[in-house]
Parts: C-alpha cells; sequence; structure tokens
C-alpha cells in the first residue's frame, strides 16, 4: 500500500515518542519523501575547500541522490553548482574531480558556462534567433545551490526555503572546532585519499549506529576481543602498536559506554564521548602539546585536547570524529542501499604521527575489507532483511526514554540511552510531516 | 631457491587462502611481512595514505582468529577463488624475488557472488631454504570503486 505523499497524518503515525514504524527503512516511497523533505531542505555535506585548492578546481557528488559540482571561483570562493547542463540535461562532469579551467563545456552540445554557473556560449547560437530562447530555464545556466563553508567544510541546501546554516546546527558546530583547533594553524587538509564503502542498507541504520553504544560489545567482540586478548600477554609497559591503541577500546565495558554520555541537540544533531571515549588513551605527544598551548593559549589548548569526542552526528549526512579527524559521509543511493565515504584531514603545523593515526584509523574500521566495518554492514542488512517480516511492525527506540526529553534544545544523558535516534526521527517527522 | 619453485610457491599461496588452511598461509609471511591492498593505483607508501588493507602478522593473527570465530558476517560464510595467470620473476637477487601475477578473484557468500580482477605482486625472500613473504601487494584493478564488504584474503 502506498500514499504516504498526501498523507500527512499517515506519515505523522510512522513517528512515537519511542519506537519507529518500520516503514520509515523500507518503504521505497518514504525513502523518495525523504530525500525531498528532509535531504534537499537540511545543510548536506558535499566536501572540504582543501580539495580545491585552485580556480576551475571541482569536485562532484551526488546529494541526496542529485548530482552537484562544487568548483573554486576565480575570486577565491567556491560554490556549489547542479551537475546537469542547461541545455538536454547531460550531467556536465562525470570525473570525481578535476580541473575545468575557465569554462564547463558539456560534452554533448559544446554548451559552456562559466564557473560560476552563468552561460557563456552556444554554438550555432543564431538557431534561436525568435525562439523566445531568453525566456527559457535553458539561458539561467546552472542553477547554484544555496552553500555554506564552515571551518572548509563546505554544506549546501537543495531546497531554496530551509533554515539557515547557523540555526539549523546551531551548538552541535562545536565538534568541527574542537577538531580544527586540534591544528595549531587552526587548519586541516583532506589527504590520504577516500575510502568508499557501498552498504545494502538503510542510511539511517548507519547514521542511528554512530552514537549507537550499546553494539560495539556484540557486534565488534570478535574484532575487538581478540584485539585484546592477542594483546592480553604483553607486559604492561610494552609499546602499543597504533593498531592494538585503536582497536582494543571498541571492546569497552558497557559501563564504559554508559559513562561517556550522550549529548542532543534540536534538529538530530548529537555526540557520544561528552565526558571521555575510545579516543581517550591514545599516547601523548609533548612537543605538539607545547606548539598547541603556544598557539592556543594554556586554557584553550588544554580544553581541545581534553575533548575527545566519539562521533558527533550532523544530521543527517556527516559524521566526524574530531579526536581521529577522520568524517564519514552519508550517500543515500535508494531506500536500501548507501554510499559511506570516509576522508581524513591532516592537522597543519601538527606532527606526522597524528595523520598517521588518521589514516591507520580509517583503514582499520572504515574501509570495505574493515574487520569491524564488515560486522556494523552485516547487522544493518539483518535489520534491513528482517524488517520484512510482519507480526510486530514497529521498531523499538526506548531505551532510558523519558518523557521531559521532549522538547529539550540540549541535553546530556547516560551514554547507553537511545535518546539520539529519537531525536533524529524527531526532526524527521517535522520535515516528513510538512509538504 | 629455482624460478620453478618460487612460481609453485605464488600458486600454493592461493591454494592455502581458497581451502582456508590460513595457519599455514600464515607462516609463509616472514616476521616483518606485510599483506597491502592500496586504495590507489602507484600508492607509494600505507602510513601516510590510507589502504583497503595494510596487515603486519598481529593483523592477521586477528583476522584469522576472527573469521574462525564465526563473527556476525561469517553467516552465511564467505568462500573465494582464485584463479592466477603464470607469474612472472621481475627481478632477483640478493632481496630475494619480485614477481607479478595478475589474478581473478571471486567470493561467494549466500546468494551472491562478488568478483576482482587486479594484479598480486610478491616480494619474497628465502628463509632457512624455503621462500617466505616479505610483501604480498595486490593492485586492485577497482580500487576507487565503491566495494562491498570484502571479507577473504585477496
Amino acid at each position: 500500500m502506498n500514499g504516504y505523499r498526501d498523507d500527512p497524518a499517515r506519515i505523522a503515525a510512522l513517528v512515537r515518542d519511542d519506537a519507529v514504524h518500520r516503514d520509515a527503512y523500507i518503504d521505497p516511497e518514504i525513502f523518495r519523501l525523504e530525500m525531498e523533505r528532509v535531504w534537499a531542505r537540511a545543510w548536506i555535506y558535499v566536501g572540504h575547500t582543501s580539495q580545491v585548492p585552485d580556480p576551475g578546481d571541482y569536485i562532484t557528488a551526488d546529494i541526496a541522490t542529485e548530482p552537484v559540482l562544487m568548483i573554486r571561483q576565480p575570486d577565491g570562493g567556491v560554490r556549489v553548482l547542479r551537475n546537469r547542463c542547461a541545455h538536454k540535461g547531460a550531467k556536465l562532469v562525470a570525473d570525481r574531480s578535476g580541473n575545468t579551467g575557465r569554462f564547463l563545456r558539456c560534452p554533448y552540445h559544446n554548451w559552456s558556462y562559466r564557473t560560476d554557473g552563468t552561460l557563456a556560449a552556444i554554438p550555432l547560437r543564431q538557431g534561436y534567433d525568435g525562439t523566445g530562447l531568453e525566456c527559457s530555464e535553458a539561458v539561467r545556466g546552472l542553477r547554484p545551490v544555496a552553500s555554506a563553508v564552515y571551518r572548509g567544510l563546505v554544506f549546501a541546501r537543495l531546497s531554496q526555503d530551509g533554515p539557515g546554516f547557523e540555526e539549523w546546527f546551531g551548538a552541535a558546530l562545536s565538534s568541527i572546532d574542537y577538531m580544527a583547533d586540534r591544528s595549531p594553524a587552526g587548519e586541516m587538509q583532506i589527504a590520504g585519499g577516500v575510502l568508499r564503502y557501498m552498504h545494502d542498507s538503510n542510511w539511517k541504520f548507519f547514521v542511528e549506529n554512530l552514537n549507537d553504544t550499546m553494539h560495539p560489545m556484540a557486534a565488534h567482540e570478535s574484532s575487538a576481543g581478540t584485539a585484546k586478548e592477542l594483546w592480553a600477554d604483553q607486559p604492561a609497559n610494552a609499546p602499543k602498536p597504533m593498531a592494538i591503541e585503536q582497536l582494543v577500546p571498541f571492546a569497552g565495558s558497557y559501563e564504559f559506554f554508559d559513562k561517556m554520555g550522550v549529548r542532543v541537540f534540536e534538529n538530530g544533531h548529537s555526540w557520544s564521548g561528552v565526558h571521555f571515549s575510545i579516543h581517550s588513551a591514545y599516547a601523548a605527544v609533548p612537543e605538539y602539546e607545547a606548539a598547541m598551548i603556544a598557539a592556543h593559549g594554556e586554557a584553550r589548548a588544554k580544553d581541545i585536547l581534553g575533548t575527545v569526542r566519539h562521533n558527533t552526528v550532523y544530521y543527517p549526512s556527516l559524521t566526524i570524529k574530531g579526536a581521529i579527524q577522520t568524517i564519514r559521509v552519508v550517500r543515500p543511493v535508494a531506500v536500501d542501499k548507501t554510499l559511506i565515504e570516509s576522508w581524513s584531514f591532516r592537522l597543519k603545523g601538527a606532527p606526522d604521527i597524528f595523520f598517521q593515526r588518521n589514516v591507520t584509523y580509517n583503514r582499520l574500521i572504515n574501509s570495505p575489507m574493515s574487520v569491524v566495518g564488515h560486522d556494523d554492514q552485516q547487522c544493518y542488512r539483518l535489520l534491513q532483511e528482517g524488517l520484512a517480516a510482519g507480526g510486530n511492525e514497529w521498531v523499538n527506540l526506548q531505551r532510558d526514554h523519558h518523557p521531559e526529553e521532549h522538547g529539550a534544545a540540549d541535553l546530556t544523558v547516560n551514554g547507553t540511552s537511545e535518546i539520539s535516534m529519537r531525536n533524529q526521527f524527531r526532526v524527521w517527522a517535522r520535515l516528513m510531516g510538512t509538504p | 631457491m629455482t624460478e620453478a619453485e618460487v612460481i609453485r610457491f605464488i600458486y600454493r599461496e592461493a591454494r592455502l587462502l581458497d581451502e582456508k588452511r590460513w595457519d599455514e598461509w600464515y607462516a609463509l609471511f616472514t616476521e616483518d611481512g606485510h599483506y597491502w591492498v592500496p586504495l590507489t593505483r602507484d600508492q607509494p607508501d600505507a602510513e601516510f595514505h590510507t589502504s583497503l588493507a595494510y596487515e603486519d602478522r598481529l593483523l592477521l593473527r586477528l583476522r584469522i582468529e576472527r573469521l574462525r570465530r564465526r563473527p556476525p558476517s561469517q553467516h552465511p560464510e564467505s568462500w573465494s577463488q582464485h584463479v592466477l595467470q603464470a607469474p612472472e620473476i621481475e627481478a632477483s637477487g640478493v632481496d630475494g624475488w619480485l614477481t607479478r601475477t595478475p589474478f581473478h578473484y571471486a567470493e561467494a557468500r549466500g546468494d551472491e557472488m562478488q568478483s576482482h580482477s587486479g594484479v598480486v605482486r610478491h616480494h619474497l625472500v628465502e628463509i632457512d631454504g624455503k621462500p617466505r613473504i616479505r610483501l604480498k601487494r595486490v593492485n586492485l584493478l577497482n580500487c576507487d570503486a565503491a566495494l562491498p564488504s570484502i571479507q577473504l584474503f585477496l
């Protein structure tokens, strides 16, 4: 049975205070509506300015299943444009990155555009004389998308109307500051390549999992638990390989994850690891700490280095790990297909070891060959398949649910609460219910 | 060690993987040996660039022990098949042998099968009269593609 589009009451009925209907994850019409009503209205991560250093440099991406390109302007700014020729609609740029020079030219009929998207030239233009081309959609060139840059991270909002950038993210933006400020120069650069991992499951399973601290001891027992055992015979003062330092904390206890804390904000954003996290016990690097104090002052440097949030979710498209400068980007493809891109940053002015940590972490956790990722992906897939079962149409999100959490704009609770998922569905229901 | 022995070793290495004789496979690596699947073509190193996999003996041991525990992602279980083109010896000398072997790899799980192609480059050295792997580098043809879970060893 279909017909959600014109039935706000039916959509509203999908989300209860402590449960969500399975159609949110498995219904293709809901997925289509999510792209229009949630993803097009929210601020979606596109890329980082360091990926397009020079005028004409571009990257392409599909956000909310629509092709866009992010391109550096001659004046130094960055624009996000629809990656679609204004003439017949061919995707203009097919590569994932490159430099277009001064013009973007369509390979099909040579319509060309300036890097700001305005139409520059059409071959044999007199063919349009007297046709009223000046009134057409085509003459308006590539349609720009609202964009915002925050510490080099570029976000776009496809819909003409919607919340402003600061309004959408609010106080949750501090996790990006804490990540960038780990550079003594306050700057980051994308480096070390991108892992592209195709998940055969709904995008929300991935996003929800980022602050799901009840799964590691079950799903990752075989990887983190084995790592812990393999290292158990070593003397306490043996130097820990990076892999052990990074994998073993996933085998933390329920108490560890509970005490970590989770903090939620309006519009679906949240972070876990309010008080400490699996990244807290990495070896210190004294010369870096001195450089941080010199750059930021002692109080701020201690604040930055002592802030080791686990995952911050910038709902719905971006999740970051500030303490390890890696980000995971969510690119929905279909109701049961989601591309996850994992990128690492290099901190300007920080010793090489930090970048080596990021690259190692990214490989160990986010690769399609990761022993951690395999079990996450399998669990999402089991969710996707399991929800086809009748008899119970509800996904339970009841852990630590308390009525007083409703309406709170900023709330910190125990780390194993499922509050972040309930919080995501509150904004989801609000946007989905608005045609 | 003769050229024929080196080539026989490479075929056997793939066979051990497909037969899940992981302890025997693990024993083929030197103490400082690595198994490496780069993320890009011509990737110079694994320290300053992300790789799909870059495993020393400790991480290989972890991968093997984990597979033995039949983790969630091994229900159903995965099976692999390597099909190797005849290995070429590109160099040999005091540092051992460098070989180049184009391959086709299939990984089956339940009703699904994925396949990949590429070139595997071995750096082999002789220890106690036997060949050992110092580096097994797997250059996947589609290393930059959006990939599904690849659960066994390429």
